[in-house]
């Protein structure tokens, strides 16, 4: 435990000042600051519409493009940034002849490239809430304030962050087998314009492909979202466990576990 | 021993690299493990250090076994291998922060080193701008970071312009010799090592084809006469007629198997009586450069 502490502390400390990290902090930023200054200086009619609708029209374009595209490109990024600093400074050889298991620094580094995508998604949901919020303060006649939207939105964002495990775990190994940026990109980008396609066309076993998960996630917040509520205000909520989150913590598990096994028989040439 | 291999042997592929190396290294010796380019080095150090699985032989650092006390033996290793392993984005004192971090040092070690391998200067410059000579200082801080019992070194002083060689030898000599450290260091080159290294391992095409200490090395070169004459090929040949061996020519000096000082007369004699000039003659031992090519050519 104590090695798996001071390997993830070490990753900390050697990717502060990498692309790696500061993309978990930037692209929210640049993402969620857009879509702020759209709304901003083009409220347009969004005047009329109440809080939970503006809400959705605040939200769901970032997470829809997220879900299907940004953040399966996000996840490749991410496993290719935190392994590429070894590959770039042949410093495989140098963990491995550190007194920790190598059990301790396979694992330090997976969940490192977790703790990305965790801030990511945790920096998003943050932004837009601060934003939107913000928003309503700015243009009170854009009625955010009018609508809780956190509890739902922390739902989305966990839900996100379950069903991209499954891809990060296949991204991160494809990553630390292969030193080169091409092939994780590459292998990565078709699987999820593939899984775009099997959950455009309504393909029913899309669920059991890892990169469709995050489209899949995505489509209740298009619909199927409105329960009524005690008071009649409507009440948002999000299916939490369905297949492709299986699918997705089921593959992200044994494809670590299988990661272990290739580092633990690696030689380091 | 601090380092035991019985019949160490490693391929890639159909290519034996190591083919049963047995080596054997005393506690406070400082090893010189020499061979040329392609040899098997690296590959041996990468086994000893665990990072390539020997397919048939034991490994003992310590006198216990590598594979079951892996953790335990490499606490007490510092290493270097091939080219230094540095992260270009972080600074010089940054990558030694980092594994003293990984190894718990104390950060003060963290300054001693930079001053010890002179790079307190350049502590805070990126590590990417380093000269190939300061990435090998840091490598060698780095290796010295957690004051290791054993240090390993693969040819570190790549790299290193002469001052730099000769700072690192004499810190090598000091940590053996003021603080009884064993040193396992690599090199193609016997120039570099034999100034330092009390005991060598010479291996060749994976094999180890010498090993012993410096001494036992230098007594495998067996004494030669060397004679200066006006004519060195006609010489040769009255010396050939009259059952003497040659073993070398070049220009007009010769080279014959030194047998007793009566014979070396002996030979001057039959020159001189033959009318040839004979400027020198005298018993000489081969260097141990030359012991070494002859060693790793004729296997």
């Amino acid at each position: 435990m104590k090695g798996f502490i001071l390997s993830l502390r070490s990753e900390f400390y050697k990717s502060r000042k990498t692309m790696g990290f500061w993309c978990a902090v930037i692209l929210p930023l640049i993402i969620v600051g857009l879509i702020f200054i759209g709304f901003l200086t083009h409220p347009g009619n969004l005047s009329k519409y109440p809080g939970m609708a503006l809400w959705m029209f605040y939200v769901a374009p970032i997470s829809v493009i997220m879900g299907n595209l940004l953040l399966p490109m996000y996840i490749i990024f991410a496993s290719y940034s935190v392994n590429a600093m070894e590959h770039k400074a042949d410093t495989w050889k140098t963990l491995f002849t550190l007194p920790i298991s190598k059990w301790s620094v396979y694992t330090a580094k997976y969940v490192f490239a977790m703790f990305l995508l965790f801030l990511c998604l945790l920096l998003f949901y943050l932004f837009l809430l601060g934003s939107g919020n913000l928003l309503g303060v700015l243009k009170p006649e854009l009625k955010f304030y009018d609508y809780h939207v956190e509890s739902y939105l922390a739902q989305v964002y966990t839900k996100l962050f379950l069903v991209s495990l499954g891809i990060l775990s296949l991204q991160f190994l494809m990553s630390l087998l292969w030193s080169d940026f091409i092939k994780p990109m590459g292998i990565g980008f078709v699987c999820t314009i593939a899984g775009l396609i099997a959950v455009g066309v309504g393909w029913q076993y899309a669920y059991f492909i890892p990169y469709a998960a995050p489209a899949l996630a995505n489509s209740p917040l298009k619909s199927n979202n409105n329960t009524a509520h005690n008071s009649g205000v409507p009440h948002l909520t999000v299916d939490m466990f369905t297949k492709e989150v299986w699918v997705s913590l089921v593959v992200a598990a044994v494809v670590f576990i299988l990661g272990f096994f290739i580092v633990q028989k690696k030689s380091v040439k | 021993m601090v380092i035991r291999t019985d019949r160490l042997s490693f391929h890639f592929g159909d290519q034996q690299v190591v083919k049963s190396v047995s080596l054997e290294v005393p506690q406070g010796s400082i090893y010189g493990f020499l061979g040329p380019n392609g040899a098997g080095k690296t590959t041996t150090i990468k086994l000893l250090l665990n990072l390539l699985h020997a397919e048939n032989g034991t490994i003992q650092i310590f006198d216990k076994d590598l594979q079951t006390n892996r953790i335990e033996i490499l606490s007490q290793i510092g290493s270097l291998i091939e080219q230094p392993a540095i992260y270009g984005h972080l600074t010089g004192k940054e990558n030694l922060c980092n594994r003293a971090l990984l190894l718990q040092v104390p950060a003060e070690r963290v300054d001693e080193m930079l001053e010890l391998v002179r790079l307190k200067s350049a502590a805070n410059k990126k590590a990417k701008q380093y000269s190939l000579g300061m990435k090998q200082r840091l490598g060698i801080a780095l290796a010295l970071l957690s004051d290791p019992k054993l240090i390993i070194l693969d040819e570190p002083t790549n790299g290193l312009d002469p001052n730099g060689i000769i700072e690192i030898r004499q810190l090598l000599i000091r940590l053996v010799k003021e603080h009884g450290k064993t040193v396992f260091i690599s090199s193609h080159l016997l120039a570099e090592i034999e100034r330092m290294a009390t005991h060598v391992g010479i291996i060749n095409h994976g094999d180890l084809v010498f090993q012993g200490t410096i001494d036992e090395l230098a007594g495998l070169s067996k004494p030669l006469v060397q004679i200066e004459v006006d004519n060195g090929v006609d010489a040769a040949n009255l010396l050939t007629r009259n059952g003497y061996t040659i073993n070398g020519i070049e220009e007009n000096t010769l080279l014959l198997p030194y047998t007793s000082k009566e014979d070396t007369g002996k030979m001057n004699a039959l020159l001189n009586q033959n009318s040839y000039m004979v400027y020198s003659i005298g018993k000489v031992q081969k260097d141990l450069e030359n012991l070494f090519l002859d060693i790793t050519q004729n296997t």
